[in-house]
């Protein structure tokens, strides 16, 4: 037990260490040189924090509980802990043996044996405090009984350091737990319960490209992958089946060889305790397995001992990306070591109860699963394999007569080849993962298994997007988040995707416009964007469309074909209009052949829908039209009144002229009402598709603007009483004849009643470093304004107070809104869960909450 | 905005006296609301006209706005600039403010009778209540000319503006002209532009004296002033009811004292409580308890020894919060009680293992495709040993006069169920979910169409 020779101390480098030893035996300065300065965690340090005094041992009850709370933030990250406390007593370790287990990492003592005279010697030299002599000796003598009990109580791994010198000198190595596999990067085969199958095992493996070596006997001894691919089994090789030595001999021969790794099931830590002459149950299939074993001679049964009881819970593999366990593990116990751990990784969270087979119930964990790490598993039998929020169980029942499966990573696909036969009856009948059986527990029988969960979207939050980075929501603007979407967001399955709201340019230095495309296209060439496009702005109202030819890839049983929706997420038009809507949107693809250009079932299209009264009726007629009439009344009045007064003599020249350009100023402000608030066609909508935001397999907005209103032109001409098509000037920013023409282009625009353009740099989304240019500028015109700044805003006095608009946060806004909606549809392109897509749309609707100008 | 004043009389140039303004003179007067100006479109022989002229800056309102949501005010596009409203009547009190006290030194016989008064306002909003300034205006006397206008003469589907030219005629003492119009322009609003403080009920007796007391919209008149704010209204109807008559308020008393049938809310909120305890329930949330009407009455019963509130609005949370008086409460109180911003539906894992679960009056808010996500988040997930929901019966609407036919009791009610709806729905939740439904009427039952709230108690199988 003495490690006196030993010039290391091997550790697991994830570990809760107690150092024992009596005051003054040098626990504090080993520490200091042995590990990290915020590793070690003192008790005398932890007195001093809550009482100001290290050697106040009234404060002992307190110090510790602090210490306690720091540990144990510092275990649940993942980080080595050293308890530098005397912990001589057997009642004070159990505590810390108990809190490793609480937080699933290996209990690890260290001990300072020093001779009682050097310590007390040691302790009459501080100046700060000292301990009494007969303390120190209590201390000793405590520790003297007990230390050779450590390793009952618990304590994976005791090392003991009596000599001086040694403990001066000695170092840590730091052990990597043995189920950390994380330099193992594949790519691997990760292979489903096989219960002693052998027959569909070689049949798989030969699918799978796999050459199987045999020996002279013709049994399967080994296999090889030309690509050098790895096998992982996970578990429950044996029992229940024809073939279970022969199993045994090729995976105990892949193991042996290097082509594969194993962890335990449930079946081969019973049979190893069988084995290992324990009394258990020999339910289940171990009979059988007994049986065929008996037939083997000894030296294999004892190598089937060895292997069965050497395999371990789990492999965490790929840098982190990939757990391998037989029953799955939540994020918390990967790459732990606990009974706990252990226990889930075979037997899976049982609830305790059974059905109506006798069978456990168990807890859907990878319902709840949100861990970065791929979780393959098997222990359940299921009809279809299906990823659940990165776990997916491939136990097919191939012992049931289901089938034998395996998952390629990283690809993710899944191969499997049928049962020969059924060999074992199943207790309960198969059925798919995720019906309503009474074998999964009723609590989440048809409840989707990847659906948000409150604690998905409220409180603050950082999303990680691919474009832009973390994009902070604020909590309080997630709280908004949640009412809007909650009462008024259609169906999540459907909500993939949410658009930005948009920057106008920069306030024009002309005098007599708020907004100007010198502005806009001086923005994009001072940040090196050369090529711009300007795209007519509509007058309507931003709607995206999702068009889907087959539901169930949103998840949505029944034939639904897509939806409509607002950029708050409402849909946009009541059920059997949108119904129509879409129909005459998948005619128009389905005429110009976009499924196949794309190979794409599904199609996201970010447009606006015309016109705006179609939305916007109410508002214009109780708010907009209202004002019109309203200044109709008062301001000819108002000129009459005074005019009668100048008649007189009175001198009101300068306010009946203002009073007369402000009436005209209603004249023309209710011109554009008019204009823009003109009635819905009798033939209901039009929609005016800008982009493609995405299809399956990715992101679209990578393409050149003028590929997507290339897309709107084709299927405008398939559909010309729906698809509006979007003008547009392509503008090279540091030519100053092309910028005139994007000028004039706008002016001609604005005149003919247009709102307005939006310039966007041609290339789409444009990169920059960890940033991206802002994806468009409005720039409105001067007549339509006056629906955003009043009737008279045009007149000087108020056109310069409105200069001062303080875009930048509407910029950022922009910006980060932007990353969040692509990440949606990113996530939900490349197939992630639905909660993972939902964070991110979440989060657009929680930054359209903060406060800004609602003019810009 | 403009107001005309025109007196008809052979010294018709007295207005200006009784104005405390000179009829030859442009004056301009800056108030916080904006540039006043008063001038004299016409001084002739037998009749003189005053003309009180707003300029209103409508970016400075908007920018000078602080704190309130009404979107009047939220937008530079708003009629703030042209028609006559609490911003004309904070003009009239501050440009004309002698005048409205009924002092004039020069001619205190003219201040002190009733004069033939015109008063034109180009435009006054009117909300589009077609009748409301006749109402207003013609108890106390004054000839009402109504002038409407269409909203937009381009679309006469629209009909006709809500804001309308008004002219007042009548024998009235400036004095009260002016108070009437301070008072009562704010009230054809409805939008006070300015925060109403606690002596907002003064400045409305004092503007009243005389005359409100007795105003057959009395009611309409205080309750709009005060923006609302129930004590300030019910607190100024005492002090005026005080001032005046016993009669009035005989009438009142009596009113009061007929026997009080307990609201449907009440009623609902008993029904709840007795399911509650038929189910045996100790744990149980409201889901969806909006500001903590049914937590104050779990609150206050003993049975319940854990009480959880949920609402998806963070603000009603607040106010339940305060209703509840949490704060102040010892720590095993506030225990007991938890306010939860969470939302039907989501998965909320905070709501499992409970007793019984409350739904009162909240699928109705719900779109109808998003009841499945309801359902799975109540009883599904949370599988609470009971949930109570409660619901309005649509075939009862046809009691209410007030409901058109086909209409919903509320905006925001997505649907409205008949009894067999709410039982078809109830009993396919039960059999996917594994609970058994019992359902019960809660208020005055009607043979043929049942009681107004229909209430299901959902148990889980396996439970007592």
């Amino acid at each position: 037990m003495s490690d006196d020779a030993i010039r290391e101390l091997g550790i697991p480098e994830l570990s809760l260490v107690l150092l024992v030893g009596v005051s003054g035996s040098g626990k504090s300065s080993f520490a200091r040189r042995a590990f990290g300065p915020y590793e070690t965690l003192s008790s005398d340090y932890f007195r001093g924090l809550v009482a100001d005094d290290e050697s106040d041992q009234s404060a002992t009850p307190a110090a510790f509980e602090a210490l306690r709370a720091v540990a144990s933030q510092r275990l649940k990250a993942g980080r080595l802990t050293v308890v530098d406390a005397t912990n001589v007593r057997p009642d004070d370790r159990r505590e810390w043996v108990r809190f490793a287990r609480e937080h699933d990492v290996l209990p690890v003592a260290i001990v300072l044996d020093v001779p009682a005279g050097v310590a007390i010697a040691r302790n009459a030299e501080r100046a700060d405090r000292s301990i009494p002599a007969a303390v120190v000796r209590r201390q000793a003598e405590a520790m003297r009984r007990s230390v050779r009990g450590l390793a009952r109580e618990g304590f994976r791994r005791v090392h003991v350091l009596t000599d001086a010198d040694q403990i001066a000198a000695v170092g840590i190595r730091r052990e990597r737990l043995l189920t950390d596999a994380r330099d193992e990067t594949g790519p691997f085969d990760v292979i489903g319960d096989v219960h002693g199958c052998r027959g569909e095992l070689e049949s798989l493996l030969t699918e799978l490209g796999w050459s199987i070596e045999r020996d002279a006997l013709g049994r399967a001894v080994d296999a090889r992958h030309p690509e050098g691919r790895r096998a992982v089994f996970v578990g429950d090789l044996v029992d229940r089946g024809p073939d279970v030595p022969g199993v045994l001999r090729l995976v105990m021969g892949m193991v042996r060889s290097g082509a594969a790794l194993s962890v335990q099931g449930n079946h081969e830590d019973k049979l190893a305790r069988a084995l290992e002459g324990k009394k258990v149950s020999t339910g289940h299939g171990l009979a059988e397995t007994l049986a065929q074993l008996a037939g083997e001679p000894p030296e294999f049964r004892d190598e089937v001992a060895a292997f069965a009881r050497g395999l371990l819970s789990h492999y965490v593999l790929d840098g982190g990306r990939l757990v391998v366990a037989h029953a799955g593990l939540p994020e918390r116990y990967q790459g732990r070591a606990s009974g706990r751990v252990r226990a889930f990784a075979l037997y899976g969270d049982t609830t305790g109860e059974t059905d109506e087979y006798g069978l456990p119930v168990r807890y859907p964990w990878a319902e709840d699963y949100r861990g970065a790490a791929t979780v393959v598993y098997g222990h359940t039998p299921t009809v279809d394999p299906e990823w659940i929020n990165r776990t997916i169980c491939i136990d097919t029942g191939c012992v049931f007569g289901g089938r034998l499966t395996a998952v390629r990573y990283p690809e993710r696909e899944l191969v499997s080849v049928p049962a020969e036969r059924v060999w074992c009856e199943p207790a309960r009948p198969l059925a798919p993962a995720t019906d309503a059986t009474p074998a999964t527990a009723p609590s989440t029988a048809q409840r989707r298994a990847d659906a948000p969960t409150i604690d998905d979207v409220l409180g603050k939050r950082i999303v990680e997007t691919a474009v832009l980075g973390p994009v902070t929501v604020r909590e309080d603007a997630a709280a908004g988040a949640l009412e809007v979407m909650s009462r008024w967001a259609i169906d999540p399955r459907w909500l993939v995707y949410l658009p930005p709201t948009m920057s106008p340019t920069n306030t024009a230095k002309r005098a007599d416009v708020l907004e100007h495309p010198d502005e806009a296209f001086a923005f994009y060439r001072e940040g090196g964007v050369l090529d711009v496009v300007g795209q007519e702005k509509h007058m309507g109202s931003r709607a995206i469309a999702v068009l889907a030819r087959d539901a169930a890839r949103f998840g949505v049983s029944g034939d639904r074909r897509g939806a409509l929706y607002t950029r708050t997420g409402r849909p946009f038009l009541p059920a059997h209009e949108e119904r129509a809507f879409l129909d005459r949107m998948h005619a128009a693809v389905d005429a110009i052949g976009l499924w196949d250009e794309l190979g794409t079932s599904w199609i996201v299209l970010d447009g606006e829908a015309l016109p705006w009264s179609l939305k916007a009726e109410d508002i214009i007629r109780d708010q907009y039209a209202a004002v019109g009439a309203a200044a109709g009344l008062a301001l000819p009045r108002s000129v009459a009144a005074l005019e009668a007064a100048a008649a007189r003599g009175i001198d009101v020249s300068a306010l009946l002229a203002a009073t007369r350009e402000r009436t005209d100023d209603a004249i023309r402000y209710a011109d554009v009402v008019r204009r823009f608030g003109a009635p819905v066609p009798a033939d209901g909508i039009r929609f005016a598709p800008f982009q493609l935001i995405a299809a399956e397999g990715g992101l679209l907005v990578e393409r050149p603007h003028a590929w997507h209103l290339g897309v709107a032109e084709r299927l405008a001409a398939a559909a010309p009483d729906l698809v509006r098509t979007t003008r547009s000037i392509d503008v090279r920013v540091d030519d100053p004849g092309s910028v005139e023409a994007g000028v004039a282009w706008w002016e001609r625009l604005t005149a003919n009643g247009a709102e307005g353009m939006v310039v966007k740099p041609a290339a789409g989304l444009v990169r920059r470093g960890r940033s991206i240019a802002q994806p468009g500028l409005k720039v409105r015109g001067r007549e339509y304004l006056r629906l955003i700044y009043g009737p008279d805003y045009t007149r000087p006095d108020a056109i310069a107070r409105l200069r001062d608009r303080g875009l930048g946060r509407k910029r950022g806004l922009a910006a980060r809104e932007y990353a969040l909606g692509l990440e949606a549809a990113r996530r939900f392109a490349e197939g992630e869960p639905l909660w993972r897509v939902h964070e991110a749309v979440f989060g657009v609707l929680g930054l359209e909450s903060e406060p800004v100008d609602p003019r810009l | 905005m403009l107001l005309t004043i025109t007196y008809e009389a052979p010294d018709a140039a007295d207005l200006g006296f009784l104005l405390h303004k000179h009829p030859d003179r442009h004056q301009r007067f800056p108030l916080s609301v904006g540039q006043a100006h008063v001038f004299y479109p016409v001084v002739e022989a037998g009749v003189c006209t005053a003309a009180l002229l707003l300029e209103v800056d409508p970016i400075g309102l908007v920018r000078g706005w602080r704190g309130s949501d009404a979107f009047a005010l939220g937008q530079y596009v708003n009629d703030r600039p042209y028609v006559a409203s609490s911003l004309l009547a904070v003009a009239i009190k501050q440009v004309f403010g002698t005048a409205l006290t009924g002092r004039c030194d020069a001619r205190p016989e003219l201040a002190a009778r009733p004069l033939p008064l015109r008063l034109e306002l180009a435009a006054v909003p009117d909300g589009g209540e077609a009748d409301l300034v006749a109402r207003l205006f013609e108890p106390l006397g004054w000839r009402v000319e109504v002038g409407r206008v269409p909203l937009d003469p381009a679309r006469p589907d629209w009909g006709d503006a809500p804001t309308v030219s008004v002219a007042l005629e009548g024998e009235v003492r400036l004095r009260d002209a002016l108070r009437q119009l301070y008072l009562l322009l704010p009230v054809l609003d409805g939008a006070k532009h300015y925060w109403v403080g606690d002596d907002e009920g003064d400045k409305v007796l004092q503007s009243g004296e005389g005359w409100l007391a007795a105003h057959p919209e009395r009611d309409l008149i205080l309750r709009r002033s005060l923006a609302c704010q129930r004590e300030l209204v019910a607190d100024a109807t005492a002090r005026l009811l005080d001032a005046d008559d016993a009669s009035t308020r005989a009438t009142e008393t009596d009113a009061d004292a007929a026997p009080r049938v307990p609201s449907l809310a009440r009623q609902r909120a008993a029904s709840v409580l007795a399911a509650l305890a038929d189910v045996g329930a100790h744990s149980v949330a409201d889901v969806g308890c909006g500001e903590g009407a049914l937590l104050a009455d779990l609150v206050a019963d003993p049975r319940f020894e854990r009480i959880v509130g949920t609402d998806v609005s963070a603000r009603a949370l607040e106010r339940a919060a305060e209703r509840l008086h949490l704060d102040e409460r010892g720590d095993r109180a506030r225990e007991r009680v938890q306010l939860l911003h969470s939302s039907v539906t989501y998965v909320d894992p905070r709501l499992r293992g409970l007793d019984a679960i409350v739904l009162m009056e909240v699928i109705e808010h719900v779109d109808s495709d998003r009841l499945d996500a309801l359902e799975g988040s109540v009883l599904g997930d949370a599988r609470p040993a009971s949930v109570i929901v409660t619901t309005p019966n649509a075939e009862y609407n046809a009691l209410y006069p007030a409901l058109a036919t086909g209409a919903r009791r509320h905006p925001d009610h997505r649907f409205e169920w008949t009894r067999a709806e709410f039982a078809a729905w109830t009993d396919a939740v039960a059999g996917r979910r594994g609970y058994r439904v019992e359902h019960r009427g809660v208020g005055p039952v009607d043979g043929a169409l049942g009681a107004p709230t229909q209430l299901a108690i959902l148990r889980r199988e396996g439970t007592a």
